[in-house]
């Protein structure tokens, strides 16, 4: 009893303890959006690139008030109804401008709500593999663990990560597009359907790369969230029916169907059911663009410069990744190709990875949304902000990565050279660009690393799971 | 038998000239020189030749004195009005006068200007104006063919110019202006300058100056859009600035601590005579214009020296007064009308060369006997732009007007809304790597920050698009006249190109082009008497239009970011082989099975080294 009492007093102390963090980090980025004009981060390129920039978007929400297309010109790649939301507030009107502190308000709640939805969907990750662990009989994990609540990690490593806060003070539309894409994960380790398609819909419609969650959403929905893997479970049943031999298979198979989180089967219907609800947001997403675009060159004209923008790289400046410098040097005959081959390299990596994590969903979502914030044409530090938030959810797992330390590191030492090597070369005029490429260069090769040995962490974890399970029946 | 061919030969021609002067169609050339000076010691010269081709419906194909070459672009472009101008130099609005019609029509931006009208269909002008591009290029030896490329000319809607429809305007302010240039030029005159006033076309003399202009303007009425068929007229202009060389003379000072202008006559000028006018000339012209600040400061002078006797008249009859001497005598004085200005006015000396031959070439002389001060008119703002910011990431480009001393008086009041308002169009264009943010735009009126609908009537932006189109900004501001300065700022993107797309010295940075400012309400012309012989100088004539006051600012030089040119291969591999760790450890990671290897290292094990299992 008294046990029972002292547990909750601690995780009522613990749950406190987060809500003061949570609260604090949006108290610290309200004080620095009070000093974001002399900050000046909006402009920054490794903060805002051509598609979240926000100062584009005022861009565009002006041409669209002086009844021209807003992507008239290539100043506006974004979505037309985050013109239609945010475009009022980037007015500003005289003295008393609060509509900028409206918009910055508009980023804290939306990076303070992302947070909330990474918590809830660790805890319900951790219920679920708590759950199964225990189905597996693998208690000693469980005991070790019980100190860590990947949620509240992984919420307040995205709530007090400095690329987040730099990204939400600096104005650019990266928090949204990171907020629908955890809404998305929620709703679908939740199973709440529509919720789910609402998210994955949104963000494709946003930022075209989260379209391949689509595969690690199709897996949670069917399977449910992250598990050790299924061969394990039927293991443990077949030696439980070895154990037992008098009850005949009948019986042992209703057991097995009556385990509320055993993931053996493959529900169609929630995947049938996010598909349709997926069509439906699709088409009324559509359907409001088309309204929005009407007067202007419609639908067309939009997919090929949000779109079209984001698959052929035509705009040169600098930005944290290594596409803009490529595609300013490469001779321009071998320019498709290269495109073909950077944006193939994405979609080569679904199907292995695929195959490889199909039982743990949430880790492919993550892993997959690592890759494309690697590889995407526009990088922003948003998106990596969002990996490392969702990086916090597999805490227990990846306990044994190696190289953490050295990437942590890795991480530090490029977000401060970076800027620097962007000053030299951009402002003082005594760099050059090979320097800023060298720190794109790093800071690729660092994601690659963390990708790789994330991967790598799993999969041992699994085996390690799997020895227990063997061992232990 | 020979007399009679040439009696023959003789009838013959006679005929002929007496049918064409019958039917009252002539081609005609016309050559004329205007010489002013400046108030900063400077001369002006500004050499018109006009040709006119009658209607072709009349006249036929054939012509004696109109280039075939620019005939035969005008039919096949079917060009209702174009303006070709090479320039080297800025003109000096405000030392040479910007309310003028020389500074309002021949005053134009560094480099090759380029406009044209076409009488086509919408959807045919840009094929047109690419054409006509690469042809003027091959007729001029220039590189107009890069105003081409669309990134490089604009169609402005009323901006450059009122109800322009199917308009092109391109200019390259890098383009350099040489005798490459001027000899196809001259050779569009039917006595090239062997003859008449274009010998004195010294090439070292006249780009020896400060400002150099070469302008040519096609206008035809071939293709029935006027009631009205005059043909086609080609004017060709030429105004250079020069700095006549200052005698010892010159350098004495006088009481008034202001020291003597420089004297000057052609041939010093030029170092060239005129030795009789072109035979194929209509008129051939001299005239020597006297500006109006000149004009009245010589009358404070005549007033002085004379006391009271003297006469306004006779003052103006004479072209030796206190103030300067002529070395010939004009054959005629005109004197500007002007309904604001009975006061004093501009008087233009005329001589005709027609008097003057090979042994009595015509050598004009200006000597001036006191030094005189004055100024020219100015236009109602002047304008200037700069940039600002520093780095190559961002910076904004700002137009700064500032109103000039309303001395002329012609302030005039806007009757409607009973107060006097200033009324003028700015026309910028804009290269696509300069990323202007219009929503940036801020109007600065004496200096405080001001709500943009408030001044500005219309406006009609394109926005540039990447390697497609140039931004064109096309604004109306209307000013209560009161007003001191006006700042008009707008913030840009510096863009970054591929290396492919840097021109050769590509650290030396990127020309944005002049931008345009005109008064719809003001009109630089001068009026001069009622009478037949005006109407017979073309130059006069041109000088009595209606033209509205224009003027470009400086053109702005944008340095730009670099990558590194030496590279590319680097580049590429480096980024591949990045690539290519990333998908080669990662698939390793997702292949490699532990236990496999487990298994195989100790049957391996087993096999190998029996004796250490």
């Amino acid at each position: 009893m008294e046990e029972e009492k002292e547990t909750t007093t601690t995780t009522t102390k613990k749950k406190q303890c987060f809500w003061t963090w949570a609260l604090a980090s949006v108290i610290f980025r309200l004080v620095l959006i009070h000093f974001s004009r002399n900050l000046n981060l909006a402009s920054r390129p490794e903060v805002s690139t051509p598609l979240t920039s926000l100062r584009r978007l005022a861009e565009g929400y002006w041409l669209k008030q002086s009844s021209i297309s807003p992507y008239a010109g290539s100043m506006y790649h974004g979505s037309p109804l985050l013109l239609s939301i945010l475009g009022p507030l980037t007015v500003q009107r005289g003295e008393g401008q609060y509509n900028h502190l409206i918009c910055s308000l508009l980023f804290v709640i939306a990076d303070f709500m992302t947070a909330v939805l990474i918590r809830a969907t660790g805890q319900n990750l951790q219920m679920a593999y708590n759950q199964s662990l225990k189905s597996l009989g693998i208690v000693r994990l469980l005991e070790r663990s019980e100190m860590l609540a990947s949620g509240d990690i992984a919420a307040l490593v995205y709530l007090w990560n400095p690329l987040t806060i730099v990204t939400c003070v600096g104005s650019s539309t990266s928090p949204i597009e990171n907020l629908v894409i955890v809404l998305s994960l929620y709703g679908a380790c939740r199973r709440l359907v529509p919720l789910a398609a609402f998210g994955w819909v949104i963000a494709t419609h946003l930022s075209l790369y989260p379209a391949i969650l689509i595969v690690p959403l199709i897996l949670i929905l069917g399977y449910g969230p992250d598990s050790p893997r299924r061969k394990l479970f039927q293991q443990r049943a077949s030696i439980k029916v070895g154990e037992n031999p008098s009850t005949d298979i009948h019986y042992q198979q209703k057991e097995l169907a009556s385990q509320p989180m055993l993931p053996l089967r493959f529900s169609w219907r929630l995947v049938v059911h996010f598909i349709l609800w997926a069509s439906l947001w699709s088409c009324y997403v559509l359907l409001l663009c088309g309204i929005s675009v009407r007067q202007y060159g419609g639908l067309g004209e939009m997919f090929k410069s949000t779109y079209g923008f984001i698959l052929t790289v035509p705009d040169l400046s600098p930005n944290i990744g290594v596409l803009w410098y490529f595609f300013a040097e490469v001779f321009d005959y071998f320019r498709n190709f290269f495109l073909i081959v950077f944006h193939v390299n994405i979609l080569f990596m679904i199907l292995p990875l695929a195959i490889r994590l199909n039982h743990r969903p949430c880790f492919l979502a993550f892993v997959y949304i690592a890759i494309s914030s690697l590889l995407k044409s526009y990088p922003s530090v948003g998106d990596s902000a969002l990996y490392l938030g969702l990086l916090g959810l597999f805490v227990e797992e990846l306990a044994d990565m190696q190289f953490s330390f050295f990437l942590f590191c890795g991480y530090v030492g490029i977000s401060f050279l970076s800027p620097v090597m962007h000053n030299l070369w951009i402002w003082r005029g005594t760099g050059n660009a090979n320097f800023y490429f060298a720190t794109a260069m790093a800071y690729a090769c660092f994601q690659i690393i963390l990708v790789v040995e994330s991967v790598s962490a799993m999969l041992n974890h699994d085996r390690m799971l799997r020895k227990l399970s063997i061992m232990k029946p | 038998m020979a007399a009679v061919l040439r009696f023959l030969i003789a009838v013959l021609l006679f005929s002929s000239i007496a049918t064409a002067s019958l039917s009252q169609e002539e081609e005609e050339f016309s050559e004329e020189l205007l010489l002013k000076p400046l108030a900063d010691r400077k001369v002006l010269a500004h050499f018109h030749f006009e040709s006119k081709a009658p209607p072709t419906r009349t006249y036929g194909h054939h012509h004696r004195l109109f280039p075939k070459a620019l005939y035969q672009l005008v039919q096949k472009f079917r060009i209702r009005e174009m303006e070709l101008s090479f320039t080297q130099g800025r003109w000096n609005y405000e030392r040479w006068g910007g309310f003028d019609p020389i500074s309002s029509s021949n005053a134009k931006p560094p480099g090759v200007e380029l406009w044209a009208v076409f009488d086509v269909p919408h959807d045919l002008v840009d094929a047109s104006w690419k054409n006509l591009t690469h042809t003027l290029s091959g007729l001029f030896c220039a590189s107009i063919n890069f105003l081409e490329s669309s990134t490089a000319y604009s169609a402005p809607d009323w901006g450059f110019q009122p109800f322009s429809g199917s308009l092109r305007y391109g200019s390259l302010p890098r383009e350099a202006v040489c005798t490459e240039n001027l000899t196809p030029w001259l050779k569009l005159l039917p006595c090239r300058d062997k003859a008449g006033l274009a010998t004195l076309m010294d090439r070292p003399s006249i780009y020896r100056g400060f400002y150099h202009s070469q302008r040519l303007r096609l206008s035809s009425t071939e293709f029935g859009s006027t009631e009205v068929e005059s043909g086609i007229a080609l004017d060709q202009t030429l105004t250079v600035v020069l700095q006549p060389t200052t005698s010892h003379r010159a350098s004495m000072t006088y009481s008034s601590d202001s020291v003597l202008q420089p004297s000057w006559s052609l041939s010093s000028i030029f170092g060239r005579k005129v030795s009789g006018r072109c035979v194929l000339a209509n008129s051939s012209n001299v005239y020597v214009q006297v500006e109006r600040g000149l004009m009245s400061e010589l009358k404070i002078l005549h007033a002085e020296d004379e006391g009271s006797g003297a006469d306004n008249l006779t003052f103006e009859k004479t072209w030796n007064n206190p103030g300067f001497e002529l070395s010939i005598a004009p054959n005629r004085v005109i004197k500007e009308v002007n309904i604001l200005h009975d006061e004093t006015s501009i008087v233009l000396y005329e001589y005709l060369i027609d008097n003057y031959s090979n042994s009595e070439p015509f050598d004009l002389g200006f000597t001036w006997k006191f030094p005189v001060v004055w100024s020219s008119p100015q236009a109602p703002l002047h304008a200037s732009r700069f940039l600002m910011g520093s780095g190559n990431e961002r910076g904004a480009i700002a137009i700064s007007l500032k109103a000039t001393e309303p001395s002329d008086g012609l302030w005039f009041a806007d009757t409607i809304e009973n107060s006097c308002m200033l009324r003028f169009n700015v026309f910028q264009v804009v290269p696509w790597y300069v990323r202007v943010y219009f929503h940036t735009l801020q109007v600065f009126v004496d200096g405080k920050p001001q709500s943009v609908t408030d001044f500005i009537e219309r406006m009609r932006i394109s926005p540039s698009e990447d390697k497609v189109s140039p931004g064109v900004m096309e604004m109306a501001l209307k000013l209560p006249c009161c007003v001191k300065s006006v700042t008009l700022t707008l913030e840009f993107d510096k863009g970054f190109l591929h290396i492919d797309e840097y021109p050769p010295d590509a650290n030396q940075g990127f020309d944005i082009p002049s931008a345009v400012i005109s008064f719809p309400d003001f009109h630089a012309s001068m009026h001069f008497l009622k009478d037949d012989s005006l109407n017979k100088s073309p130059l006069l004539s041109k000088f009595q239009e209606r033209s509205p006051v224009l003027c470009y600012t400086e053109v702005l030089l944008v340095p730009l970011t670099t990558p590194d040119f030496s590279m590319p291969y680097n580049v590429i591999t480096i980024t591949c082989t990045v690539f290519a760790l990333y998908f080669g450890s990662l698939l390793n990671v997702l292949r490699r099975r532990v236990g496999e290897e487990e298994r195989f290292l100790k049957s391996k094990g087993n096999f190998t080294f029996p004796g250490v299992s």
